[in-house]
């Protein structure tokens, strides 16, 4: 049983977006800030930094989670995605992110990297939600200038999109 | 909204926690998902010296059913619950409350039994938990022992459970056959902290009834089976012995009004609900 002491730096490896990076922080480091501070990941966006906002919501071993809540040495050995994993490597945005644009699905654009996290999550496991389940998923996240109804429309659009394999 | 300092262990076996839980002269706390706990941290409500997290140990990652009881360990993530095929008949209560537990995202990372721990007035797990009367299995290094819903959740954020005992799991009893339930909840914004919470379980020959938000734990009252206007009594008195109050979220009279009526709805939902014997 290794302690980590509270005044120490610690080597923490793992898979960020596909590639394996490390990063040294103390035990009470949340991982929201390392991902931006330690790692210089500022599309992990800090809100509220107690759960509710998600904004800062990114995959570990594929499920969706608030960054905010987790502890930087909780990773050690793990996979970590943010919303950089979802466009190829010439930047060109996947469907989910095309269709937030087509439907004006964000305006400032700071809740938007953990939505998409979200929504990605969710649709591997509910290939056919509902409007009302896509509102219930959504709940999980503030956004205070365009509103919800263009999200809305992005998500079924997407969903029904990779459901019929276009 | 950053935590103090604290030193930290990743626990691969229950021993190993319970040998750091020992340790009286440290404010040690047990991390599991850390979707109350780590909040709680942030806000520098709690400052422990050493966290011990428990959401690797693989004992504490299994769900067992029973003949009586279907056993929670304490890493099973609420996400991981709702998923379990079965569990709408086994405890059927917990399938129609754990959509109510906050969001998609804390559920994939938080725990049923962190949720008991922290014994939020207003959380459905704690609450279905007494109106089941279900129990939390407690452990430290030197015992083991049971203790009922009433027992364990002592008021608002405080439990039984002492410095050197961790919740090992969670017991929430199975449904039997002619057994009925339902649950309500009302908040502002769907997962959000409930403004009132209600879970009816009904048998043939009574009426169990828990409530939460309103007093400093859930609360549960039992009946035998009442006539409409017995029922009306019951509900009424049960509304003001449980002295609500005024907040930013609700008044206390509309919370009053919300057992009164909602009380009513959800037994007779449970009632219609139950399984032919």
């Amino acid at each position: 049983m290794r302690e980590l002491k509270s005044d120490r730096q610690h080597k923490i490896t793992f898979t960020l977006d596909g590639r394996q990076v490390s990063g040294d922080a103390e035990p009470h480091l949340l991982l929201s800030d390392f991902l931006r501070e330690k790692l210089g990941v500022t599309s992990v966006h800090v809100g509220c930094e107690h759960g509710v906002c998600g904004t800062c919501t990114v995959h570990i071993d594929g499920k969706a989670v608030r960054a905010c809540l987790t502890f930087a040495v909780q990773v050690g050995n793990r996979r970590v995605d943010t919303v950089e994993s979802l466009s190829n490597n010439e930047g060109e945005l996947n469907d989910l992110q095309s269709a937030f644009r087509k439907h004006h699905a964000l305006q400032c654009g700071f809740c938007t990297p953990g939505i998409l996290m979200s929504v990605e999550h969710y649709l591997r496991h509910n290939s056919d939600p509902t409007e009302s389940d896509v509102r219930d998923m959504l709940s999980g996240h503030l956004c205070r200038c365009t509103g919800y109804v263009g999200m809305v429309r992005a998500i079924m659009e997407t969903a029904a999109k990779r459901k019929s394999g276009i | 909204m950053k935590p103090v300092p604290f030193d930290y262990v990743q626990a691969q076996s229950t021993e190993e926690a319970l040998a750091c839980l020992k340790d009286s002269d440290r404010n040690v706390r047990v991390l599991a998902g850390g979707q109350s706990l780590v909040a709680m941290l942030n806000l520098r409500l709690v400052r422990p010296n050493l966290l011990v997290d428990i959401s690797q140990i693989e004992s504490l990652s299994t769900i067992r059913q029973s003949k009586d009881i279907l056993e929670i360990g304490a890493a099973v993530t609420q996400a991981e619950l709702k998923q379990w095929p079965g569990l709408a008949e086994s405890v059927p209560q917990l399938s129609m409350a754990l959509p109510f537990v906050g969001h998609f995202q804390t559920r994939n990372k938080g725990t049923v039994c962190g949720s008991l721990a922290h014994a939020d007035p207003s959380s459905e797990l704690p609450l279905c938990l007494a109106a089941l009367n279900g129990s939390v299995v407690l452990q430290s290094a030197r015992r083991s022992r049971v203790l009922n819903a009433a027992e364990f959740q002592t008021g608002m954020l405080s439990t039984a459970c002492q410095p050197d005992e961790m919740i090992v799991a969670a017991r929430y009893p199975i449904s039997r056959e002619g057994d009925g339930f339902a649950f309500r909840e009302v908040a502002r914004r769907h997962g959000d902290f409930a403004i009132v919470a209600l879970a009816a379980f009904v048998t043939e020959s009574k009426i169990r009834l828990g409530i939460g938000g309103l007093a400093s734990r859930p609360s549960v009252r039992e009946w035998d089976i009442l006539s409409e206007q017995e029922l009306d009594e019951a509900l009424n008195a049960f509304a003001w012995q449980l002295k609500g109050s005024d907040d930013i979220h609700a008044t206390a009279r509309y919370r009053r009004e919300l057992v009164r009526r909602l009380g009513r709805q959800v037994i007779e939902e449970a009632k219609s609900a139950r399984t032919k014997e």
